[in-house]
């Protein structure tokens, strides 16, 4: 669905992406893995084109998007639930939604799609008329996903969603995180938490400075060595 | 000096009550609609601020474009209010050129480039006004319904005074449903946050700021057909002093926030008129109040009224 290949990405001086390649393939759940500052952020930025990238490309459903303006990139199916949540605080949580659907014109499909982000969260149903930037972070981060999925994407991205939550909202997010991909929906995530993340994902890869050094299935590779070393305290 | 002014009026006071309160009502009433110019004016640079984060100092030129507009189709012989109307359209297009030709290119630049790239066009339009108008000032028509003198509860003061006040009052409320009500204000509301968020819910982040700055032009361009009526001679400099004021309006409101832009801009120009009305000695120091309140505003509480903590956006 997704391929991405010899992606270089500089800022100013700086040579964040140096020749990723990547694929996600339909239904299933990619995750990419690495410290802080390999450059996985960069990457998903890179595929919704807030930032540009120097060469290479990227592949969606077989069309060419790089250079592409973001909205274009959104309207063709896929989306990004970014790193910080990013929900509008001096929105409510309603008009939150909504702006996850701004390119729709189908008011029926929308009100509809609203239900069904209600029945997935239904906490955020709740507190519908409180200003998202009155809600706790794991509210925030429900509130970002069901926005997200307002766009009725056909590719999930999401940046670290347990960043900066409970241990225990942390699961919960995970449990979300299966229940869409077993709507159907394709996912790529990014996390820190690379045990989680491998356990759920079906394909991984792991990137260091820029470039992927490691791919795998996600159950291989919780086992290597080396990464259990690096990333799972292991 | 002031002192005694204090005590003449006092005296008055004591003679005849009614005058008195009569004297304080005409007064507010006026200050009230200088202060509705200034609110619709101050909008601007708050719209403006709180999606780009910049002031844009061409904003008081545009009441310029909008009273030489009118001035031109009325002695082309356009109906005065067909004039008003086309005048609005073109200070928006002329608006949206702006931020197109000297703000958009510059937008991942360092904010500094933007406020001098603001500082130039202001230079260049007030100066193309002056070579192609002259500065010569000239006088505009005043329709006659605005230039009857009405009595209310007493007080007695031209009609156009009320129809500031009315016509202020409908297009803040217009405002208000836009920006809270429609899908578009809601979009700008996002636009404020985060541009790269607000793309990622695929809104079209151009098209958002163009509209931005064609509502805020547009209440310029009403703001400047009004003071054109108020204050019937116009020159290629006059948007400079109400510029200035108005951003000090938006300022004290809180800059960025609509509803403190509205406020500030009644309190300067209540405070303006008042001041001078009690102390007329101080007439002289009329556009000095402004500047005052700015130093006091950015003493005491630089964020204003209804401002909140800023935080940096990144």
């Amino acid at each position: 669905m997704l391929k991405v290949k010899d992606l270089h990405v500089y800022y100013g001086g700086i040579h964040a992406l140096q020749g990723v390649d990547m694929i996600v393939p339909e239904g299933k759940i990619v995750t990419l893995i690495g410290a802080n500052g390999a450059g996985k952020s960069t990457t998903l930025r890179t595929i919704t084109g807030l930032v540009k990238p120097k060469s290479g490309s990227i592949e969606f459903m077989g069309q060419p998007i790089v250079g592409k303006p973001t909205l274009e990139i959104v309207k063709t199916g896929v989306t990004l639930v970014p790193e910080g949540r990013q929900v509008f605080p001096n929105l409510t949580v309603l008009e939150n939604i909504r702006l996850g659907a701004y390119a729709r014109k189908d008011k029926a499909g929308i009100k509809k799609d609203i239900e069904w982000v209600y029945e997935l969260f239904p906490r955020l149903k709740e507190r519908e008329w409180q200003m998202a930037g009155t809600l706790s972070g794991g509210e925030q981060q429900m509130l970002a996903v069901g926005r997200a999925l307002m766009s009725r994407p056909k590719l999930l991205m999401m940046d670290e969603p347990s960043l900066g939550l409970a241990p225990l909202l942390v699961q919960d997010i995970f449990n979300i995180i299966k229940f869409i991909h077993e709507q159907g929906m394709t996912i790529l995530l990014i996390e820190q938490n690379a045990h989680a993340a491998l356990k759920i994902a079906d394909y991984g890869y792991v990137i260091e400075t820029g470039r992927v050094v490691l791919e795998g299935k996600g159950s291989e590779l919780v086992e290597n060595e080396a990464i259990q070393k690096a990333y799972l305290g292991g | 000096m002031g002192r005694g002014k204090l005590f003449c009026l006092y005296d008055i006071g004591l003679g005849d009550e009614k005058m008195t309160i009569n004297f304080f009502m005409e007064n507010l009433a006026n200050g009230v609609s200088l202060g509705s110019l200034y609110a619709l004016i101050a909008i601007g640079y708050t719209m403006v601020y709180g999606i780009l984060r910049l002031i844009n100092f061409a904003h008081g030129d545009l009441l310029m474009v909008a009273a030489y507009a009118v001035f031109f189709m009325i002695a082309a012989m356009v109906p005065w209010w067909i004039a008003a109307i086309l005048a609005v359209v073109i200070t928006a297009i002329v608006g949206v050129l702006i931020e197109k030709a000297a703000y958009r290119p510059l937008r991942n630049s360092p904010r500094i480039s933007v406020l001098i790239s603001a500082i130039g066009v202001s230079f260049l339009i007030e100066n193309l006004g002056l070579v192609v108008f002259s500065g010569v000032p000239r006088a505009v028509y005043r329709p006659e319904i605005f230039d009857k003198s009405v009595s209310m509860g007493g007080i007695t003061t031209s009609s156009l005074t009320f129809y500031i006040i009315g016509a202020t009052v409908i297009l803040l409320l217009a405002l208000v449903y836009l920006l809270n009500k429609t899908k578009t204000g809601m979009a700008m509301r996002a636009l404020a946050i985060s541009f790269d968020t607000a793309s990622l819910m695929a809104i079209n982040v151009n098209r958002i700021v163009s509209f931005t700055f064609a509502i805020g032009s547009s209440l310029a361009a009403f703001g400047g057909i009004m003071w054109a009526l108020k204050y019937p001679q116009i020159n290629p400099l006059m948007g400079v002093f109400p510029g200035l004021k108005c951003f000090v309006a938006a300022v004290l409101g809180g800059i960025g926030n609509v509803t403190g832009a509205v406020i500030g801009g009644f309190i300067l120009g209540i405070v303006e008129i008042m001041a001078i009305a009690i102390f007329p000695s101080l007439a002289g120091y009329r556009d000095a109040f402004a500047f005052i309140i700015l130093i006091l505003i950015l003493l005491f509480k630089p964020t204003g009224i209804m401002g909140e903590k800023m935080t940096e956006k990144v």
